[in-house]
């Protein structure tokens, strides 16, 4: 287990392991969420309330749902950095923050138009929506830092420790319609019970989730890949990769 | 493990679970400022500040919407099923703002204990379903009603 | 299909501007970001392979001249 664990660590594993399994991740995830998203626009019933604009929830979700777990796996990696100081946990930090920026913006930005039909405002400072905007602002913080910092070390050790301090938020954005009265509704999906809505609605909801976990995974591996090759450029594997993708 | 990656670990759990009791002594003392509205039981019991900018929700009371026929003006009562407070307001109404469904009013409340709305948008539950499901439900919710009652006159 | 018609499709019972500027938003940032990290990493090996050349070049030209050492510097997009 800990040779698997050392393994992980090593940058040159990773980038061939990512570069197999990059197709697959691509394919499946274009596939699973242009099959959820023309299922859910097109197929899938109106709802007796909203009638057509909650049709939006199919990317609203997968976006919300993405924002939140790409944090908990970045503060996982900060942990990872801070205890074994692995350098490959800091490069997915580093390189999957720009991607939950634009999560977190998505969600906010389709819950916004999705407001305005359904609630009559665009924006209500509740607290789902306050906690979420402080998630656009962390993943902004954490891209702003590390561009601040140009030893790669110290960047590493800071993006950690903010990423860590951070990561508060997320049982706040999950637990915040439960908590407090806010406008907006509990959530759709629970762990425990059944979903709040007919298969219909929930398949290809479920569908655009999986595949946008899925080309988040492409997103990671193709931007960590990038990292690896920068902070490696000097060493003899990498020199051999690049000249041989030239042949 | 290693000591000192121990220790590191150590430090690390330390720093998250400060953190997390701070900031949930911050925020269970900030809850009535985190809460978007004050719901109707709340105001009955006098919680709520008079003549001061706020927000009410709840639902609206099946039967209690009177619209005024010459101007845009509705009254109509929010209850959460314990206690209801009357709503005041003049302006156009969001799409889904119907009788059951629940609502968040902004406005003042007055000493009449009626709150005067500027503002009211519409509030949704998590329930989403097809048209022909939410009428077979009411038809199905009517039918039972429509049982029971005759159960009643039956045993009268 | 839940419409009737295409044109019905569209204008979404009065929603459709709000559905589809969402769909628009959605698609045009995800294509944009995939679209850019794909041609960062090409950028990137470009610029190693470029680095590489640069210096076997030079290391031939510096066994045939023997001349004084020089440094170069490898750009590398950092965006």
């Amino acid at each position: 287990m800990w040779q698997f664990f050392h393994k992980l660590g090593s940058p040159k594993w990773f980038f061939g392991i990512a570069a197999r399994l990059m197709p697959w991740l691509l394919a499946g995830g274009i596939l699973l969420l242009v099959a959820g998203i023309v299922w859910g626009l097109a197929f899938a019933p109106k709802d007796y309330l909203q009638g057509n604009s909650y049709r939006i929830i199919f990317i609203h979700v997968p976006t919300a749902f993405l924002a939140q777990s790409v944090y908990v796996m970045m503060a996982v990696a900060a942990v990872v950095t801070l205890v074994w100081r692995m350098k490959l946990a800091d490069v997915f930090v580093k390189s999957v923050a720009p991607v939950g920026l634009v999560l977190t913006f998505l969600s906010l930005f389709t819950g916004a138009v999705w407001g305005k039909p359904t609630w009559g405002t665009w924006w209500v400072w509740d607290a789902r929506l306050t906690s979420m905007l402080i998630l656009l602002f962390l993943y902004g913080g954490v891209i702003a830092l590390d561009r601040a910092i140009n030893d790669e070390k110290s960047a590493a050790r800071a993006v950690s420790v903010l990423v860590l301090v951070g990561v508060v938020n997320i049982p706040i954005i999950q637990y915040s319609v439960e908590w407090w009265n806010t406008l907006h509704q509990p959530s759709t999906f629970k762990l425990t019970e059944k979903p709040s809505m007919p298969a219909e609605m929930w398949v290809p909801l479920l569908l655009s989730v999986l595949g946008m976990y899925l080309l988040f995974g492409w997103l990671a591996c193709l931007r960590m890949q990038t990292e690896i090759l920068l902070r490696e450029q000097r060493t003899r594997w990498v020199k051999d990769y690049v000249l041989a993708g030239r042949g | 493990m290693h000591p000192i990656r121990k220790k590191r670990l150590t430090i690390v759990l330390f720093l998250l679970v400060g953190l997390a009791i701070a900031v949930g002594l911050t925020t269970y003392a900030l809850r009535q400022n985190i809460n978007l509205f004050y719901d109707p039981s709340q105001i009955s019991e006098g919680e709520a500040p008079v003549d001061v900018r706020i927000r009410a929700g709840g639902m609206v009371e099946e039967g209690s919407v009177v619209r005024d026929p010459d101007s845009l003006m509705v009254e109509f009562r929010v209850t959460d099923f314990n206690a209801s407070v009357p709503v005041q307001y003049t302006g156009i109404l969001p799409d889904l703002f119907a009788e059951g469904q629940g609502v968040v009013a902004m406005g003042r409340l007055d000493n009449n204990g009626r709150f005067v709305a500027d503002q009211v948008l519409a509030k949704h539950d998590e329930n989403y379903m097809p048209p022909e499901v939410a009428d077979a439900l009411e038809k199905a919710s009517k039918g039972q009603h429509k049982a029971s009652d005759s159960a009643e006159s039956v045993s009268y | 299909m839940a419409f009737d018609s295409l044109s019905a499709f569209w204008v979404m019972e009065g929603h459709g501007p709000y559905v589809w500027s969402c769909y628009a938003a959605f698609f045009l940032l995800m294509i944009g970001l995939m679209v850019w990290s794909w041609r960062r990493r090409n950028a990137v090996i470009e610029a190693c392979r470029r680095g590489i050349e640069l210096k076997s070049g030079q290391q031939t030209q510096q066994a045939a001249t023997a001349s004084a050492a020089s440094f170069t510097r490898v750009k590398v997009s950092q965006d």
